[in-house]
C-alpha cells in the first residue's frame, strides 16, 4: 500500500526487497533523495550500508543507474561520470555520490575535497549514521563525543564529531545543506535544489539515526532524528553562495530556551548510556557554543 | 599524411591517446610520466583534442574517475609510474573486475625506498595479478602503436579488460626517437569510436554495476563465474592480440611481434629473454655473438599478461636454454619473467635449462656486456649440465645470490 507523504511524488525509485534493518534512517534518506533526483541520475556508491542491502547480484533495488565503487572513491567515481556526461553533451543527467559518514569524513575526504576544489559538476550526498555501521558499529570521524562504539567500547569516543558541512563550506562551493532522515520534505527540497544547481560541486549532509548502532528501539527512528534537531545537536541549514541560513525547525532555535535539553536526546540512546551528568552538562555547553557560532554566521 | 617526428616515449603515448580520440583523461603528475599528461593537457586546452581533462588530486582518484567515465561509455586514458601505480592498486582490480577497457601508459620506474625515479619493472610487475593486460614496448614507435592496438583489444566485446602499455622510464620515456604518426583518417578506420554494450547514462535502461555477489545464496552465487570469465577473456585476448597485430601490420606496415618476438632463434641453443627497451639491446648482443659463432637468439616478452605460455613452450622445443633477464624481483622467490617461464615449462616433457639474471634495478645501466655475460654463463651451465645458481644478480656490489 502506498502512503504518499504530503508534497512528495508517489513515484518510487527503489524496488521492494531493499534489505536494510528495521527502522533504518538511511533508507528513508535514500528513498526521498531518489524521489528528488528522479530518474535522470547516476549514483556512485562506495562501500557502506547502502550497497550491502540494495540487492544482491544479479538483482538490484535501484531504478536509477548505480556504479558501485571502492570505499574512498565515491566522489572520484562521480567526477568521472560527470566528465563523461560533459564529454557526451548530456546536460540533464546528474552525477551523484551517495556515501556514508566513514566514506565521506574519513576515507573518502581526499577525493571529495579534490572534486570540490576543482568544482566538478557533482552532487555529493553523505548519509551520516555516525559510525561504521555496516562493519559493526566502529567509531568514525563523524561519531559524536561520548558515543559507545565497538572501537570505543568502554568509555566512549573522546573527540567531537568532525564538522563535514563546514569543511565543505571552506571549499567555497555554491551549495551546502544539512538535513535529517526524519524530515522527508526537507530532504526532498534540498536535494532537488542541489541537483538542479549544475556546473559546480554541491554537498548535502543527511543525519540518519541507526537503531542497532545508536541502540534505540527501531520504532523510534523518526522521533530520535527529530530530537537531534530540536535539541540542537544537529542543525538544519543551507549555505548558498556563502550565505548561511537555518532552515525548517532549526530556524526557531537560536534562542537557547527554545531548544530541548540534549539530555532527552541522549536518554533514548544506549550508545550514550555511559555519559555522566557532568559530561552531559559539558556537552550542553558545547552545543550552546555551536549555536553561538551559527548565530554569528547568520549575522545576528 | 603520415609523418615521421622525433619524439620521446612520453609524448608518443600522448600523441597516441590523441589519435585514439579519448574523451576523458584523468591524471596526476609523477616522474617520469609527467610529460605525457602535460602534453595531453596542452592539446586539450588548445582544442586539438575534444576531451575532458580532470586534474585529479591523486592517482587513486585518476583511475577511479576513469572507472566512472568508462562505465558511462567513453574512451578513457591515464598515465602513471611507480608509486602512482601502486596507489592505484585497489582500483586496478576494480577496473578489471568491472570489465572496463581503460588504457593506461606506464613509464616504468623503481619503487622506494631508497627513493629512486629510474627504471625497473617492479611497479608494473607487482600489478600483474590485477586483471590488466600488460604490453611492454621496446621503442617509442612501439609505444605509439601499442596504445592504439591496446584500445582495439581492450574494447573487443570478447575481451573487455583494461590494458597498460609500459615503457622504460627515461630510457624510452625521455629518449627522443623517430616515430611515425599515421594519418588521422587511417587511425579512425583502424579504431572506431568506443561503443559499449552497457552504460550508465541511459535513464530508461538503468544498470547497476558491481552489486555484491554472495556465496551460498543460490541466485547470487556468481562471484567465481565472474572471475572465470575474466580468465577466459584474458585467454581470448591472446587471439585478439595476434589478429589486431596482423591488421595493424596490414594497415600501417609495422609489426612489433605478437605476444613475443623471436630474434634469430633458428638453430639457437641459448635464448636471451628480455622485457622492454633492453630487448632492443639484446638483438645487438645476439648479432655480436652470432658473428663470433655462438648459437644464440633473443626473445622479447612483449605481452606479460596474458602470458605467452604457448609461445614459450613452442620455443622450448627448439632450444637448449633460456637466459632470462628480470628488472624486478618477487622477494623470497625469483624474478617475475623467470618464474613465469619456469611455470610455463612445467608441462613440457623435454625441459630446457632456465636460468635467471637480475639486472637494471633502480635505473642501473644494463650494459651489452652484462647481457652477454648472462648468455655466456648460461652456456657454462649448459656445459655443466645444471645451473650453479638459480639466479645471478649481475653487477652486484655485495656477495651472494642463491
Amino acid at each position: 500500500m502506498k502512503l504518499p507523504i504530503l508534497g512528495l511524488p508517489e513515484e518510487e525509485y527503489l524496488y521492494p526487497g531493499f534489505a536494510s534493518c528495521a527502522g533504518c534512517g538511511s533508507f528513508l534518506a535514500l528513498r526521498h533523495t531518489l524521489k528528488a533526483l528522479g530518474k535522470n541520475a547516476i549514483l556512485s556508491i562506495p562501500a557502506g550500508c547502502t550497497p550491502s542491502v540494495a540487492g544482491l547480484f544479479p538483482r538490484t533495488s535501484f531504478r536509477v543507474s548505480v556504479l558501485n565503487i571502492a570505499f574512498e572513491a565515491a566522489a572520484a567515481g562521480a567526477s568521472g561520470i560527470a566528465a563523461a556526461l560533459k564529454a557526451k553533451g548530456l546536460k540533464d543527467i546528474t552525477a551523484v555520490a551517495w556515501a556514508g559518514d566513514g566514506g565521506t569524513a574519513d576515507i573518502g575526504i581526499q577525493a571529495l575535497s579534490g572534486a570540490a576544489e576543482r568544482g566538478d559538476d557533482i552532487l555529493y550526498i553523505c548519509y551520516d549514521n555516525e559510525a561504521y555501521m555496516n562493519t559493526g558499529i566502529q567509531r568514525s570521524g563523524a561519531t559524536p563525543f561520548g558515543a559507545i562504539t565497538t572501537t570505543t567500547p568502554v568509555i566512549g569516543k573522546r573527540q567531537h564529531k568532525k564538522d563535514m558541512p563546514l569543511i565543505m563550506a571552506a571549499h567555497k562551493i555554491p551549495y551546502i545543506a544539512t538535513s535529517c532522515s526524519s524530515y522527508p520534505q526537507d530532504i526532498f527540497r534540498k536535494v532537488k535544489k542541489a541537483s538542479e544547481m549544475k556546473g559546480d560541486t554541491r554537498y548535502v549532509h543527511i543525519l540518519c539515526p541507526c537503531g542497532p548502532g545508536w541502540r534505540f528501539d527501531v520504532n523510534r527512528t523518526v522521533e530520535i532524528g527529530r530530537l537531534a534537531v530540536t535539541t540542537g545537536m544537529w542543525a538544519l541549514y543551507e549555505i548558498e553562495n556563502g550565505k548561511f541560513s537555518l532552515t525548517g525547525p532549526s530556524r526557531g532555535l537560536i534562542d537557547p530556551s527554545k531548544r530541548v535539553p540534549i539530555k532527552e536526546y541522549f536518554g533514548l540512546q544506549g550508545r550514550f548510556a555511559r555519559l555522566t551528568d557532568e559530561q552531559i552538562g559539558a556537552l550542553q555547553e558545547w552545543v550552546n557554543k555551536q549555536w553561538e557560532s551559527y548565530k554569528k554566521m547568520i549575522g545576528e | 599524411m603520415a609523418e615521421v617526428i622525433l619524439t620521446t616515449g612520453n609524448h608518443a603515448a600522448a600523441y597516441a591517446a590523441k589519435a585514439a580520440k579519448v574523451r576523458v583523461i584523468a591524471a596526476y603528475p609523477i616522474t617520469p610520466q609527467s610529460p605525457t599528461v602535460e602534453e595531453l593537457s596542452e592539446v586539450v586546452e588548445r582544442g586539438e583534442l575534444k576531451a575532458e581533462f580532470i586534474c585529479v588530486e591523486s592517482e587513486h582518484t585518476a583511475i577511479s574517475a576513469l572507472i566512472g567515465a568508462s562505465a558511462t561509455g567513453v574512451r578513457t586514458f591515464t598515465a602513471t609510474s611507480a608509486h602512482g601505480l601502486a596507489l592505484m592498486h585497489e582500483m586496478l582490480h576494480w577496473a578489471a573486475g568491472a570489465r572496463l577497457p581503460i588504457v593506461m601508459y606506464v613509464a616504468n620506474r623503481a619503487l622506494a625506498p631508497p627513493w629512486n625515479i629510474w627504471c625497473d619493472h617492479q611497479d608494473t610487475i607487482s600489478q600483474r595479478d590485477t586483471g590488466w593486460m600488460q604490453f611492454y614496448a621496446e621503442n617509442n614507435q612501439e609505444v605509439f602503436d601499442t596504445v592504439l592496438m591496446a584500445y582495439r583489444i581492450a574494447e573487443d566485446k570478447e575481451v573487455l579488460l583494461p590494458a597498460m602499455v609500459c615503457a622504460d622510464g627515461f630510457t624510452l620515456s625521455h629518449m627522443t626517437l623517430p616515430v611515425e604518426i599515421p594519418d588521422q583518417k587511417d587511425v579512425d578506420d583502424f579504431l572506431p569510436p568506443y561503443e559499449p554494450t552497457f552504460k550508465l547514462d541511459d535513464p530508461d535502461n538503468p544498470i547497476t554495476h558491481g552489486n555484491p555477489a554472495m556465496p551460498n545464496v543460490p541466485f547470487s552465487d556468481w562471484y567465481t563465474e565472474c572471475r572465470f570469465l575474466m580468465q577466459e577473456a584474458m585467454i581470448k585476448a591472446k587471439e585478439k592480440i595476434k589478429e589486431v597485430g596482423e591488421e595493424f601490420k596490414r594497415r600501417f606496415g609495422r609489426f612489433h611481434g605478437n605476444l613475443v618476438e623471436e630474434y634469430r632463434c633458428d638453430n639457437a641453443e641459448v635464448v636471451l629473454v628480455s622485457v622492454g627497451s633492453i630487448a632492443a639491446q639484446a638483438k645487438d648482443v645476439v648479432d655480436d655473438m652470432r658473428a663470433e659463432g655462438y648459437p644464440v637468439g633473443a626473445l622479447k616478452l612483449r605481452v606479460f599478461r596474458p602470458f605467452p605460455t604457448e609461445e614459450i613452450q613452442d620455443l622450448a622445443k627448439r632450444v637448449k636454454a633460456f637466459a632470462v633477464v628480470d628488472r624486478s624481483m618477487s622477494f623470497g622467490h625469483m624474478g617475475a619473467a623467470l618464474m613465469e617461464i619456469k611455470a610455463a615449462l612445467c608441462d613440457v616433457e623435454e625441459k630446457p635449462l632456465v636460468k635467471g639474471y637480475v639486472m637494471g634495478l633502480g635505473g642501473r645501466d644494463v650494459l651489452p656486456s652484462e647481457q652477454r655475460l648472462a648468455v655466456e654463463n648460461t652456456f657454462k651451465d649448459l656445459e655443466r649440465g645444471w645451473p650453479e645458481k638459480k639466479t645471478e644478480w649481475i653487477g652486484l656490489r655485495v656477495g651472494g645470490g642463491e
